[in-house]
């Protein structure tokens, strides 16, 4: 096979299939700083569109809220936008769109942050990032832009409230992370959004968007010298940590399992099945990732996808899967089933779960597994777009610089006794969280730990 | 299934020349070949990652559907999955997986589509795989009967419990009385109920063949090399001899249509739709481009018309928005929006959006807000490329609906050329009273579903 070096995404494919047996080779052009402001800094050029990406992170996602003002986090990183630096909002929206440029950004239990794409040419892209600069720098936090994005929060929190697909996940996350802060509802809840002030706001915003816990991410059409003025230009004069935050506390395992049944007029019952699974820096990651592949990871090709549709025609959607965190995140078995056969879903759920974890895949599995994942490798870094995800998370989560680069070999070097082990470590089928919305009645079943 | 791409999102295609500087790499050059069985290939190489997508269009979709059997077109997709004289069923995903790709479908009012992204090397397992269900299928009742209960459990999770999806159903199926537009993608409940693998097969044997479908590859490829390919696979099936398709026209609109769905939920909705014109002629229909514009000046930005008054300075809303829907077999609509806060009616939401119209009507549209549309769909193009996928469902899409992919050309250039005069004009033209339909969601308390058990599995129901 003759493979064409062209461009960087060409060139990370290609010898990170061909240079298995080297896997100390830096060969992926990411480059990592810090920046003067104490922001660390994660970049690759590539020039073969006219675009640019660049990401702000902070670890202020919705686990850093307090139970009594829940939903402030959120709330913060929705308002930068709307008003900073004396120009209003619909200024700002202007003058992005006026570049052509689009702010995005993402929100999660520990991730806050903001995203922008714009074209490079320095006339547009500098207006972009002038204006990105003054948003995260000079926010204002408007009290009557407050109260407005108040009544649309509420209101949206009331909408979803009734369905049952929100019922479920808020059921869920309160019964696997109790006392948690991953616990909490990331938009927060009714009662307490109604009660949040522009102090509450600017406190949140001053304690955690601090210029040493950010992370930025540059991808595209620009060089090294320009992408270092720029993680400058967004983080400089951003204070520094206080060094009052305290790191997440440590999620507790459930000590038995317990099922919730909860009456919905739905036609479906939603169906959710899990435990904390497992934390980003977990040594089991990999192991985890392609035993769950097989599990219920790999789409139609997975256990629970086979037994509950393809098998049985029970679900249209059947899946698991670990969300890794900066504590320790979920693991997740979810499906939706017409509300009458709810019991049956989840008595093969249960059985192939069980199953799983006593015997672990067939050696034949593991190998299906490994030839998708690792064939699929390319386009896991495909687009701008892609690999500037992985620039935060890597900066986000402490990853190693060549986490792409060994991705390949990590997959390859896990095994069926391994995943045995790691399922039977992480999961135990007799001690999980099951709620069900869209039960004819509410009832709640313990399971005792020991069997 | 059921993905409406919105109108501007097409235009946003393509066309570097207009990009600005610093374009490192040119985009390629579509290629285009014709087998002799009437198939036709698309390339369009993109040399950034060693991947290509590949994407199998039939010209068929719920809009080819008759009386009774709506849904069809989607069970046959899902039943593509279930196995050949060759492949047995399960296996197509299994053998892609093995190689490292991705795979699925989707169905449209106008189209079906099959996709794989893998390795560049792996393109002949596409072709392949992709080849023998196009001549191949094997529908079992076996298979049919536990597939259909997923498409079942499908339009549950879609539609029967989601209010916003009931809202779009019920106001299709009022605002038009003859197109078939009118029926949804997946089906009515008691047609999926009814289906029988018989039609299914008749609906394979009727519509998939070479001449009526369209293969696009977008990657790290050479057009010749995949015109040999794809002689190689599929240059052996034998051409069909299509049915007509009769047009359906619908009649002409004689007033306002007005309607109410009642179902659990917190807040009311109002969704109104006007018919609008359909692109027919890139290069002259003009309306179709100034009605795109009027879109992008109400609900294209943050700072737009629709979200700046309703939402943010009168607070009368939760939400509001425009789109317009102008690329498809059947008729077009221009739609708006709005979901009042808590205190104020979908009514007075209806009167916001109506003045806002109105305004535009009588003032016309500033040439800052035109400028502004202008610069997203520029740099949006560029964005575009981005993504390999979207590239190849840009051009299967545009083909599948009888427009030249190569329009995509001049979509950018024909945005930059409209006026607020024309903007004015087609709203004033085209959003009247008499086009218009408008539906209300009347949200009413959970406690109000009287819920009747369900039907046992695969249960007929009399209608």
């Amino acid at each position: 096979m003759a493979i064409k070096i062209t461009g960087t995404m060409q060139r990370m494919a290609a010898l990170i299939l061909l240079c298995l047996a080297q896997p100390a080779l830096a060969i992926l052009p990411i480059e990592q700083w810090q920046s003067a402001s104490g922001a660390k800094v994660l970049f690759v050029a590539n020039r073969d569109l006219p675009m640019l990406d660049v990401s702000v992170d902070f670890p202020a996602g919705s686990a850093y809220d307090t139970r009594e003002k829940s939903g402030a986090a959120a709330m913060t990183r929705s308002l930068l936008r709307l008003g900073a630096d004396g120009l209003a909002e619909d200024e700002i929206a202007r003058r992005f769109a006026d570049v052509g440029a689009v702010l995005g950004g993402r929100f999660d239990p520990d991730r806050a942050g903001l995203h922008l794409r714009t074209l490079s040419d320095p006339q547009r892209r500098d207006r972009a990032l002038g204006l990105f600069s003054r948003i995260l720098k000079a926010p204002e936090f408007p009290a009557d832009v407050l109260e407005r994005e108040k009544v649309r929060q509420i209101g949206a929190l009331k909408e979803a409230d009734l369905k049952p697909d929100t019922q479920v996940a808020r059921l869920f996350y309160q019964m696997v992370f109790r006392a948690h802060p991953y616990a909490l509802r990331s938009s927060g809840d009714v009662d307490t959004v109604s009660r949040l002030t522009r102090e509450d706001l600017l406190a949140f915003y001053r304690r955690h968007y601090v210029a040493d816990r950010a992370v930025v991410a540059i991808m595209g059409d620009v060089s090294r010298r320009e992408a270092e003025a720029i993680a400058e230009q967004l983080t400089g004069g951003l204070p520094r940590s206080d060094g009052r935050v305290q790191p997440l506390p440590q999620v507790e395992s459930l000590a038995q399992g317990v099922t919730r049944m909860v009456a919905h007029p739905a036609t479906q019952s939603h169906i959710l099945i899990g435990a904390p699974g497992i934390r980003r820096d977990d040594p089991d990651y990999f192991t985890l990732f392609v035993g769950n592949y097989i599990l219920g990871g790999g789409g139609f090709v997975s256990r629970i996808t086979e037994e509950v549709r393809q098998k049985r025609g029970l679900a249209y959607s059947a899946y698991s899967y670990f969300a890794p965190q900066q504590a320790t995140g979920p693991f997740i078995i979810g499906m939706q089933t017409r509300r009458d056969q709810a019991g049956e879903a989840l008595a093969v759920v249960q059985n192939t779960l069980r199953e799983y974890v006593r015997k672990g895949p067939t050696e034949e599995e593991l190998r299906a597994a490994k030839q998708n994942i690792i064939g699929g490798f390319p386009m896991r870094i495909d687009s701008n777009r892609k690999i500037h995800d992985y620039l935060g998370l890597i900066g986000f989560y402490d990853l190693p610089l060549s986490y792409l680069e060994d991705f390949v070999a990590n997959i390859e070097k896990v095994t069926v006794d391994g995943i045995r082990a790691a399922f039977a470590r992480r999961v135990d089928p007799d001690r999980l969280v099951t709620v069900v919305v869209g039960a004819d009645s509410d009832r709640t079943v313990m399971t005792p730990a020991a069997r | 299934m059921n993905t409406v791409i919105p109108f501007l999102q097409v235009m946003l295609s393509v066309c570097l020349l207009l990009a600005g500087p610093a374009a490192a790499a040119a985009p390629q050059a579509v290629a285009e070949r014709e087998l002799a069985n009437g198939l036709r290939v698309i390339v369009k190489p993109d040399r950034r990652a060693p991947v290509a997508v590949t994407m199998v269009w039939y010209r068929i979709g719920s809009v080819d559907e008759q009386n009774g059997v709506t849904g069809v077109a989607h069970v046959l997709e899902h039943m593509m999955f279930k196995g050949t004289k060759t492949v047995p069923p399960g296996e197509f995903s299994k053998l892609i997986a093995a190689a490292g790709g991705r795979d699925n479908a989707f169905t449209s009012r106008d189209y079906t589509g099959y996709f794989q992204t893998m390795h560049k090397s792996e393109l002949p397992l596409s072709f392949r795989l992709e080849a023998d269900r196009m001549a191949n299928l094997v529908l079992s009742p076996e298979e049919f009967a536990k597939e259909i209960k997923v498409v079942m459990e499908e339009r549950r999770w879609r539609t029967d419990d989601r209010p916003q999806s009931v809202l779009y159903e019920r106001l299709m199926a009022t605002a038009l009385t003859a197109h078939p537009y009118r029926n949804p993608v997946i089906g009515w409940m008691s047609d999926l109920e009814n289906l029988t693998v018989e039609d299914t097969r008749t609906f394979y044997e009727q519509w998939y063949g070479p001449n009526n479908a369209i293969v696009v590859v977008v990657g790290d490829v050479v057009p010749d090399e995949v015109f040999a390919l794809a002689e190689r696979h599929f240059g052996g099936i034998p051409r069909k001899t299509l049915p007509p398709r009769k047009p359906q026209d619908e009649p002409p609109q004689l007033g306002i249509k007005r309607l109410t769905v009642k179902v659990p939920a917190e807040q009311p909705q109002v969704l109104m739709a006007y018919r609008a014109p359909r692109l027919q002629n890139p290069d002259t229909d003009w309306e179709t481009y100034a009605l795109d514009m009027l879109q992008g000046v109400l609900s294209g930005n943050d700072a737009a018309r629709l979200p700046q008054t309703l939402v943010k300075t009168e607070r009368m809303a939760v939400s509001a928005g425009a789109s317009y829907d102008g690329v498809g077999r059947g008729p077009g609509f221009f739609y708006l929006s709005g979901t009042p806060v808590s205190g104020r009616s979908a009514a007075e939401v209806e009167q916001g959006l109506r003045r806002e119209i109105r305004r535009i009507i009588d003032e016309g549209v500033t040439a800052d807000e035109l400028e502004r549309v202008k610069a997203q769909v520029i740099a949006a193009q560029v964005y575009q490329r981005d993504s390999m996928f979207f590239q190849a469902r840009m051009i299967g899409w545009l083909e599948t609906v009888g427009l030249p992919h190569r329009a995509l050309d001049l979509f950018v250039e024909k945005l930059q050329g409209v006026t607020s005069e024309q903007v004015q004009a087609v709203a004033r033209k085209y959003l009247v009273d008499d086009r218009l339909t408008v539906a209300y969601l009347d949200p009413q308390p959970l406690d109000s579903v009287a819920r009747k058990p369900a039907p046992p599995a695969g249960a007929r129901h009399g209608n």
